[in-house]
């Protein structure tokens, strides 16, 4: 695949010599004998809207608590805007929002804002991310009571005060419902068109195709496909077609538009296609296929093949 | 050089390792917010004075330069204080089972300043136990020389320190949310073993010899020297050095293992 850059920030040609706003290289990370992270490199402009998508213990955490310096990698180096995770934190040029914890319950929405705000040198008015977020209702509310909805946002507005110029989110709509996930997004675009780099890790592909302009698939640790949202749902889209046909003439299945793959399993045969119903159309007039079983493809099966590709290459 | 790289160069990191006074009055708005804290750090101590030592016959008896329901409140002011200070230094426990720690490493605040926030909270809610329960024994009954009333005052809160410590060694040691619950009991034995409650001569031998190796007992004997009039003896200025020392430097052990951990 292809790397595609889809550059939001409307400083045009500038962009070529600007230094990333992250640069991954050679990253690893274990956690005894677990390899969560096998050696990944990424580099991600200003501007872009970049989604991390991958299965449940792809690394996509590890991979983010690294970026923040959260955690040490063994090997490879992290740069964002230049810096050490550690300085760009302190610089608040780099925000998260995690995806669960790290709020006091005791405190108020609008407490909790102010001494984040009071930890850095220069921030947004809390008023100002109260709006932004959407949360300036429920300033006064204990952070106890508030709804997980309502924590996300506070988390994002807590994002918000340094002004970073990269944002990371890691699944920050776990948990929510569709009404909540959707109005967290709307603030989250909102934001994003202002030029701020956004990075989230999600394993929901409709997130990433809804909202990120580029997808890094990750899985086993490592980058398996990078491109477009068009481009990883095209690889995700396809169909899979499942029938009783003995002696299968693998040959003319595997002519029909829009096939990628016939696997014949004695007296089954198992095709993938982008079209379905051609192979169905095929299968049906010219064969004597029967048992026909459709099956959506998913992404754990595009991350199957995905993988699975790449180890044999 | 694009706006991104001049912004990364003209951001600043903050003074002091973000330390500040917004900080600091939060979170001791937290602390008194807490029904809990402010039970056991300003309405038990005042309770037990009341309960123990006033309107008793030996209430007005002298304890040398003052009388017996000022040796009391003493020894319930150093009960509230330690109580105070070791829960403010354990509520490193509750952030840390609560992921605040953990978000707090997404901000330029230093681990030493967030720590030092800590002791202060907790020395201020100490302060305040001391002086509720000075306030209520001056009100009913308790006597002191003025000089006193100064002095072991700041013993009680000076000495409170050493709990500040041990409540931040025992917060980075349990990581749980209910820390207290677990410290609490603990609390009542050293304090009951420190003399506290009870005379030591009133003690069986057994008893009396364990209590000298006690957490409390040193600083019992150090905080109402200025009362009897009686210097404290060697064991008990010992005890309280040797405490000090195990939780400081079990803190500071905990303390810098947490922050290497990544």
């Amino acid at each position: 695949m292809t790397q595609t850059r889809t550059l939001r920030r409307p400083t045009g040609g500038a962009v070529a010599d600007t230094l990333p706003a992250i640069e991954l290289v050679g990253l690893t990370k274990s956690f005894g004998a677990v390899r969560a992270v096998r050696g990944i490199d990424l580099t991600i402009a200003p501007g872009e809207v970049v989604a991390f998508l991958g299965p449940n213990g792809a690394g996509k955490t590890t991979t983010v608590d690294m970026l923040l310096g959260l955690s040490r990698p063994d090997e490879g180096s992290v740069r964002v805007h230049g810096l050490e995770p550690g300085h760009a934190v302190r610089r608040g040029l780099v925000a998260a929002v995690m995806q669960t914890g790290g709020l006091l319950k005791d405190l108020t929405v609008e407490e909790t804002l102010r001494l984040t705000a009071s930890l850095f040198a220069d921030t947004r008015p809390v008023g100002e991310v109260l709006e932004r977020a959407g949360i300036a209702d429920i300033a006064d509310r204990r952070v106890g009571k508030c709804s997980g909805g309502q924590q996300q946002r506070l988390r994002f507005a807590m994002a918000l005060l340094p002004d970073p110029e990269l944002l990371v989110l890691d699944e920050p709509t776990t948990g929510m419902d569709v009404g909540g996930r959707r109005e967290f997004w709307a603030a989250i675009r909102e934001d994003a068109s202002r030029g701020r780099t956004v990075v989230f890790a999600t394993h929901y592909l409709e997130e990433a195709d809804a909202y990120a302009d580029r997808v890094v698939l990750v899985s086993h640790g490592r980058v398996v496909a990078d491109g477009t949202a068009a481009q990883v749902k095209s690889l995700v889209s396809g169909r899979t077609v499942r029938a009783t046909l003995p002696n299968a003439d693998q040959a003319v299945l595997q002519a029909i538009p829009g096939v990628e793959t016939v696997e014949v399993r004695g007296d089954s045969v198992i095709v993938s296609s982008t079209d379905s119903d051609a192979v169905l159309r095929h299968l049906l007039t010219r064969t004597a296929a029967r048992d026909l079983e459709v099956t959506a493809r998913g992404l754990e099966d595009a991350f199957i093949s995905l993988t699975s590709e790449g180890a044999q290459s | 050089m694009t706006t991104a790289d001049l912004a990364a160069n003209e951001r600043s990191v903050p003074r002091f390792g973000s330390f500040n006074s917004t900080l600091v009055r939060l979170e001791l708005r937290r602390m008194l917010r807490n029904r809990r804290t402010v039970i056991f750090s300003v309405v038990m101590p005042v309770l037990f004075f009341l309960l123990f030592g006033t309107g008793k016959s030996y209430s007005d008896e002298s304890a040398g330069h003052g009388n017996v329901a000022a040796f009391i409140m003493v020894s319930m002011a150093l009960y509230g204080a330690m109580l105070s200070t070791t829960g403010g230094g354990a509520m490193v426990a509750v952030e840390r089972s609560q992921g605040w720690s953990r978000q707090l490493r997404l901000t330029p605040l230093s681990s030493t300043a967030y720590i030092s926030v800590k002791v202060l909270v907790a020395m201020l809610l100490g302060a305040l136990s001391v002086v509720v329960t000075y306030a209520a024994g001056a009100l009913t009954g308790a006597h002191m020389d003025t000089s006193v009333w100064l002095v072991t005052g700041v013993a009680v809160w000076v000495g409170s320190l050493v709990f500040a410590a041990f409540g931040v060694f025992m917060g980075y040691l349990l990581p749980s949310e209910n820390v207290m619950q677990i410290l609490g009991p603990g609390l009542a034995l050293f304090a009951f073993l420190g003399g506290l409650f009870l005379p030591l001569e009133e003690m069986s031998p057994t008893f009396r010899t364990i209590a000298h190796f006690t957490p409390m007992y040193g600083l019992n004997e150090v905080v109402h020297a200025p009362l009897t009039g009686d210097a404290p003896g060697w064991a008990a200025v010992v005890n309280v050095l040797v405490w000090l020392a195990v939780f400081v430097g079990g803190a500071v052990w905990r303390f810098g293992r947490d922050t290497a951990r990544v």
